[in-house]
């Protein structure tokens, strides 16, 4: 291998590896509030790609249909309650479960999002996944958010298995790929640093510093921390779990729409591919121990250079490669950890 | 009827393969491979609170290992014997306990959820690595599997291959329903939501994971080897992560906290499988594993609603089983009682607390403590809440380290060995906060603290060879039960009994330990007058027995009539010592007690 | 007698599968100081977190600040002015003082008021070594400090009804004296507060009317000096019996 290939495939390697740190710092927040191993993170980048390509093909995007149903289902479930609360209350919740989807249908609809300039589309196709994390939330983990992390994860992956299912029928079995945000390269030395790359790298970063900012200085990004440190001081303070752990899937959605709309120029999205991407952010979230947001992202950074060298050595046995990673990193978390834990 | 219902599916299975067409035979044999696996997947989830996704994987590596030596061995031109089906079932365990007895040391002492996620990763790499490697056929596989035979009888035909599952899937039932009912099953079953509890009896929680981990996989594997001689060729897909997951499924749908919910799980999703593959493509217009939309609302929708999954609803159909130990505690006057280990004669030093110190973070817990229990003694631990008492004795029994200082017990340096070394020693405790296992039995609990006067491992609890061991520990605790004062609740649910009696089983456990000394976080708190004069009767008995006791306590006329050496603390450190009348008159207890606003 | 602000009636709470708190009734008047004493496990705690809705009941009532509630949910009672001091304080370890002071205000944010800078001032106000500490990690802080932000969370939300489990717990006399005399001071500005103690003696000192739970139902209720006379209360709780000192 020469010092080009070397530099080529770190730049493969930093690229899909900023996508797997999103996706980390995404399943540590979900995680670190809601102590749900958020599994299905992986589909809303699938979502989000195949969305973005539904509108370039003309198609109307399944995820439109599963915003409306899971929106009415909620409607059913909580309106009666939130009819008798009244007031504000009442008001944000129709606003949620009847104008929010019924713009978003309208826009979808009505709007011809196929002649919409590029960037229109991938802001119309983040609007529909985003409040998937939220609805999510409110009808999958909710009922259950006080059960054990085990029995978290397995209804986590239950909704991955449904979530890959339902993409399979909104989007169809061919893989999709978007045109890049960019065109433009530029030649640095030998070389060739591709204008999408930058988008990717900017985006990411652009998303951490917001991340980061809004954890550290507003109030609602502090309460997110609290709970996640400490649910009954939070909760004494009126800070409610079941909004804490909405905010969080709301993000959850946000970064892997956005990771997928991000990435969708540079691979072939097929309904099912979003998880494996969202497994090798986790295991970037391990390495952090599901605890660290640094650790995760540089963790999930490593990934990302593994695999693109991996390919290049072995390609045929990237994947294993890269699972086995974490082999080594749990071990190593094995010898740290000495006393018998209680599960709670 | 419901003394006839078992015996009457029993008939049908042995008649199924008689009256049933090929389609549903093989539909039954699918079941039985599934619930071989899921009854696996019961004991890890159900039974022992963890949970893997690729077991898949296991099976394929049972499957795929028979797969390769009875075919490119064979075309290698290997001694025959080694090439033999039963030479690819000890090749497809070998491999199998390797890898998991890897994974599981690897994974198994870090907290409940890296397991299943490292099970993920694992599934995942193995479905390539049989997609990949050359010698196993990369993603066409192995073909031209040789048929299982039997002393030259060539079991080719689908509905002899029946009976050989379902008998081994029914041994595989009876093997684990046995443990289950044993002295390591006790162990397996304190380790959700009891380990902490478990070391300090003396079990070894990481060595029963291990175990229960290794038993699923060598189910998952043994499901393998059938599957490969009955379909006589493997490829990668029924082994990849998807298919790990169904198991799962079919173990929470099915009931993960009793093994027939293995059976029931594999026999619905199996067939709701089948049935949803060839109708939800019509529906959809297109091909695809549509099933598992299906599949993951049902799932999502079982753990909402019924979490115990299908099995308790069909059980009422059943005859109620007997509630377990209760028959084998019934043997107990033909067998004699446990052999007890040597007391120290009186006033030997047990105990010796040597300045020891214990920090959390900016927290001095305890500030150089020094303290000493005697044979024939009780020593009271006292002070205002939140003094360290707690820490203390949880320094002492193991259960977290000392920062700094020196604990000996019986001469011996026990600072730095784990809870469950100590117990073995003869130390045992009880918990301020109640640690009982609130399914099991009274009975159970406190034979749990009879764990180590066992020997008997899984195998023979398996095969019902330790029933007389298990009849003598189970004599033991309904003993001790007795002495206490619960002779009356022996069989209920432990968490059905009111704060104050779940002290007394807490009590009775620790006897069960047969110690020398007795640790008693607080043993009366929550016992009304007369049961707390009961209490003070019964350690009375055992410090004239010759036992060392330890005991926090609140309850002032409690330990100043029962003590005869008391220690009092506050913030962490030892403020006064002595008799108990010396003590009550000190200046500096006064205040601690009494400390007022004045 | 004027209206209570807070009247529990017939309250059973479960713990798990136990029954931990039988029938239990009382109330607080406002600016009244009341307290709870009895030995450890009678559910002193387990009341408070059905109070204020950390624990569901099984039966009974609890009226509040006028409104009636049959299921008690935290987030209300919290909105409604009420706020429980935990006896594991329940801190944001990893957030600095200030953080951890300006998240107590958290609520009153929701329901729009800004004014949790003055509230800080007069927090700090009262607890000037908060002040000292406001950009230290909150985990770092000695036992007493702990308490003092614990109790100062609580004041960010401005409660009208201000309940505290063991304040007093792992505390040096000292400094309990002076977290009391806080308690005094807020009561004489019409704060109500409930007080779950062990430390009877000086909780009886401070309170206005006493509570005695005993394994999970009222034993005895007065007057706190003369539940402080009491003989059963002496003997039980104050450390007087046969044989014990007396102060």
């Amino acid at each position: 291998m020469d010092l080009q290939i070397a530099l080529l495939l770190a730049q493969d390697g930093v690229v899909s590896g900023a996508i797997y740190a999103l996706l980390a710092l995404a399943l540590v927040l979900v995680f670190a509030v809601t102590r749900v191993v958020f599994i299905p993170q992986g589909e809303f980048v699938a979502y989000g790609a195949l969305t973005l390509a539904s509108f370039q093909m003309g198609k109307i995007p399944g995820t439109l249909w599963l915003l409306l149903a899971l929106a009415f289902v909620i409607l059913l479930v909580d309106g009666p309650a939130a009819w008798r609360q009244g007031g504000r209350g009442f008001l944000l919740f129709l606003a949620q479960v009847v104008l929010y989807p019924a713009l978003m249908a309208a826009a979808v609809l009505l709007g011809q999002p196929h002649a919409w300039p590029l960037w229109a589309q991938s802001l119309l196709a983040l609007a529909l996944v985003a409040p998937l994390g939220p609805q999510l939330y409110r009808l999958v983990f909710q009922p259950v958010a006080e059960a054990s992390v085990l029995m978290l994860l397995i209804v986590a992956v239950a909704l991955h298995l449904a979530l890959v299912g339902l993409g399979l029928v909104f989007f169809g079995a061919e893989g999709s790929r978007t045109p890049p945000f960019s065109e433009a390269s530029w030649e640095v030395g030998s070389l060739v640093v591709s204008g999408q790359s930058l988008w990717v790298l900017g985006a990411s970063a652009g998303l951490i510093v917001a991340l980061y900012l809004f954890f550290e200085k507003t109030l609602y990004g502090k309460a997110l921390r609290a709970t996640a440190m400490n649910r009954i001081g939070a909760r004494l303070m009126g800070i409610s779990t079941t909004f804490a752990g909405k905010i969080a899937f709301l993000f959850a959605a946000v970064i892997g729409g956005a990771s997928g709309i991000l990435i969708a120029p540079i691979t072939t999205i097929y309904y099912d591919t979003g998880f494996l991407i969202g497994l090798k952010g986790f295991v970037g979230a391990i390495v952090g121990g599901l605890a660290s947001y640094p650790v995760a992202a540089a963790g999930a950074l490593l990934v990302g250079l593994l695999e693109s060298f991996s390919s290049f050595w072995a390609s045929a046995y990237k994947e294993v490669l890269v699972f086995t990673l974490i082999i080594p990193v749990l071990l190593w978390r094995s010898w740290q950890s000495h006393q018998v834990e209680e599960e709670e | 009827m419901r003394r006839w219902l078992p015996a009457g599916l029993l008939a049908f299975l042995a008649a199924g393969p008689l009256v049933l067409s090929e389609f549903y035979v093989t539909l039954f044999n699918y079941i039985g491979l599934s619930a071989l696996v899921a009854l696996g997947l019961v004991l890890l989830t159900g039974v022992a609170g963890l949970t893997s996704f690729g077991q898949a994987a296991f099976v394929g590596v049972g499957a795929y290992a028979t797969a390769w030596l009875t075919t490119a061995g064979a075309a290698a031109g290997w001694p025959a014997l080694l090439t033999t089906p039963w030479a690819g079932l000890a090749l497809g365990l070998m491999l199998t306990m390797l890898v998991a007895a890897g994974l599981g040391a690897i994974t198994l002492r870090l907290s409940g959820h890296f397991l299943p996620l490292s099970t993920i990763a694992w599934g995942i790499s193995l479905y390539f690595l049989f997609g990949n490697l050359e010698f196993l056929g990369g993603h066409t596989g192995l073909s031209g599997v040789p048929p299982l035979s039997f002393a030259g009888w060539e079991l080719r035909d689908p509905r002899w291959f029946y009976y050989l599952i379902w008998l081994s899937l029914l041994a595989a039932l009876f093997g684990v329903r046995n443990l289950l009912d044993s002295r390591p099953g006790r162990a397996i079953r304190a380790l959700k939501g009891g380990a902490l509890m478990a070391e300090a009896m003396g079990v070894d929680t990481a060595r029963a994971k291990l175990m229960v981990f290794l038993l699923a996989a060598i189910l998952a594997s043994l499901s393998g080897w059938l599957y490969a001689h009955l379909q006589r060729f493997v490829n990668p897909t029924p082994f990849g992560l998807p298919i790990g997951i169904e198991y799962l499924f079919m173990a929470v749908i099915g009931g993960a906290s009793e093994v027939w919910g293995a059976l029931v799980g594999a026999a619905v999703i199996t067939v709701l499988k089948h049935w949803l593959q060839d109708w939800l493509p019509h529906l959809f217009g297109a091909s695809g594993n549509f099933e598992i939309i299906v599949f993951g609302f049902l799932m999502i929708a079982v753990l909402h609603r019924a979490q115990g999954g299908l099995w308790p609803y069909l059980s009422r159909g059943f005859p109620q089983p007997a509630v377990r130990g209760e028959a084998a505690s019934r043997r107990d006057a033909s067998l004699p009682p446990m052999p007890q280990r040597a007391r120290p004669e009186a006033g030997v030093l047990l105990l010796d607390v040597k300045d020891v110190v214990k920090r959390f973070g900016g927290l001095v817990a305890n500030d150089r403590m020094n303290l000493a229990v005697h044979a024939g003694e009780i020593t009271a631990l006292i002070g205002p809440n939140g003094a360290g008492k707690s820490t203390l004795f949880n320094v002492i029994s193991g259960v977290e380290p000392a920062t700094s200082g020196e604990v000996r017990f019986l001469g011996q340096r026990i600072d730095g060995l784990p809870a469950r070394a100590i117990a073995r020693l003869g130390m045992a405790r009880t918990f301020q906060h109640v640690r009982l296992l609130p399914q099991m039995t009274v009975l159970e609990n406190v034979a749990l603290g009879a764990h180590l006067r066992g020997k008997r491992g899984y195998l023979s609890a398996m095969l019902r060879l330790s029933r007389d061991e298990e009849a003598r520990l189970l004599a033991e605790a309904r003993r001790h039960c007795e002495r206490v004062g619960l002779a009356d609740c022996l069989h209920m649910p432990a968490g059905s009994l009111p704060l104050g009696r779940q002290r007394l089983v807490e009590i009775a456990r620790a006897l069960a330990l047969d110690p020398v000394l007795l640790l008693l976080d607080e043993p009366a708190a929550g016992l009304r007058y007369l049961e707390k004069q009961a209490l003070a009767a019964l350690l009375r008995v055992l410090r004239a027995e010759g036992l060392g006791i330890l005991l926090v306590e609140h309850d002032m006329d409690f330990v100043m009539n029962l003590a005869d050496f008391v220690v009092v603390m506050e913030f962490g450190k030892t403020i006064a010592a002595g008799r108990p009348a010396e003590v009550q008159n000190d200046p500096a207890v006064i205040e601690a007690y009494l400390g007022g606003l004045e | 007698m004027s209206e209570a602000l807070l009247e529990v009636s017939d309250l059973s709470v479960a713990y798990g599968q136990i029954e931990a708190v039988h029938h239990v009734s009382l109330r607080v008047l406002p600016g009244q100081i009341v307290t709870v004493i009895g030995p450890n496990g009678a559910g002193k705690t387990t009341l408070l977190s059905a109070i204020i809705g950390l624990l569901p009941c099984k039966g009974g009532m609890v009226r509040y600040a006028g409104e009636a509630y049959a299921r008690v949910t935290l987030e209300k009672m919290v909105a409604a002015g009420m706020v429980l001091v935990p006896e594991k304080r329940e801190l944001f370890a990893e957030m600095s003082v200030l953080d951890n002071l300006l998240l107590g205000a958290f609520m009153r944010r929701r329901l729009g008021f800004r004014d949790e800078r003055q509230t800080l001032a007069t927090v700090f106000a009262l607890f000037p070594r908060l002040k000292e500490r406001a950009q230290q990690r909150a985990g770092t802080l000695s036992g007493g400090e702990r308490q003092m932000l614990a109790i100062g969370r609580a004041l960010m939300a401005r409660p009208r009804l201000l309940m505290l489990d063991e304040p007093s717990l792992g505390l040096a006399p000292l400094i309990v004296r002076e977290i009391f005399r806080i308690l005094a001071d807020l009561a004489a500005e019409g704060v109500a507060i409930l007080l779950v103690e062990q430390n009877a003696r000086a909780a009886l000192q401070l309170a206005d009317y006493g509570y005695v739970l005993e394994t999970g139902e009222i034993a005895l209720s007065g007057r706190a000096d003369e539940l402080s006379e009491d003989a059963r209360v002496a003997e039980s709780y104050l450390g007087q019996a046969a044989g014990c000192p007396v102060a």
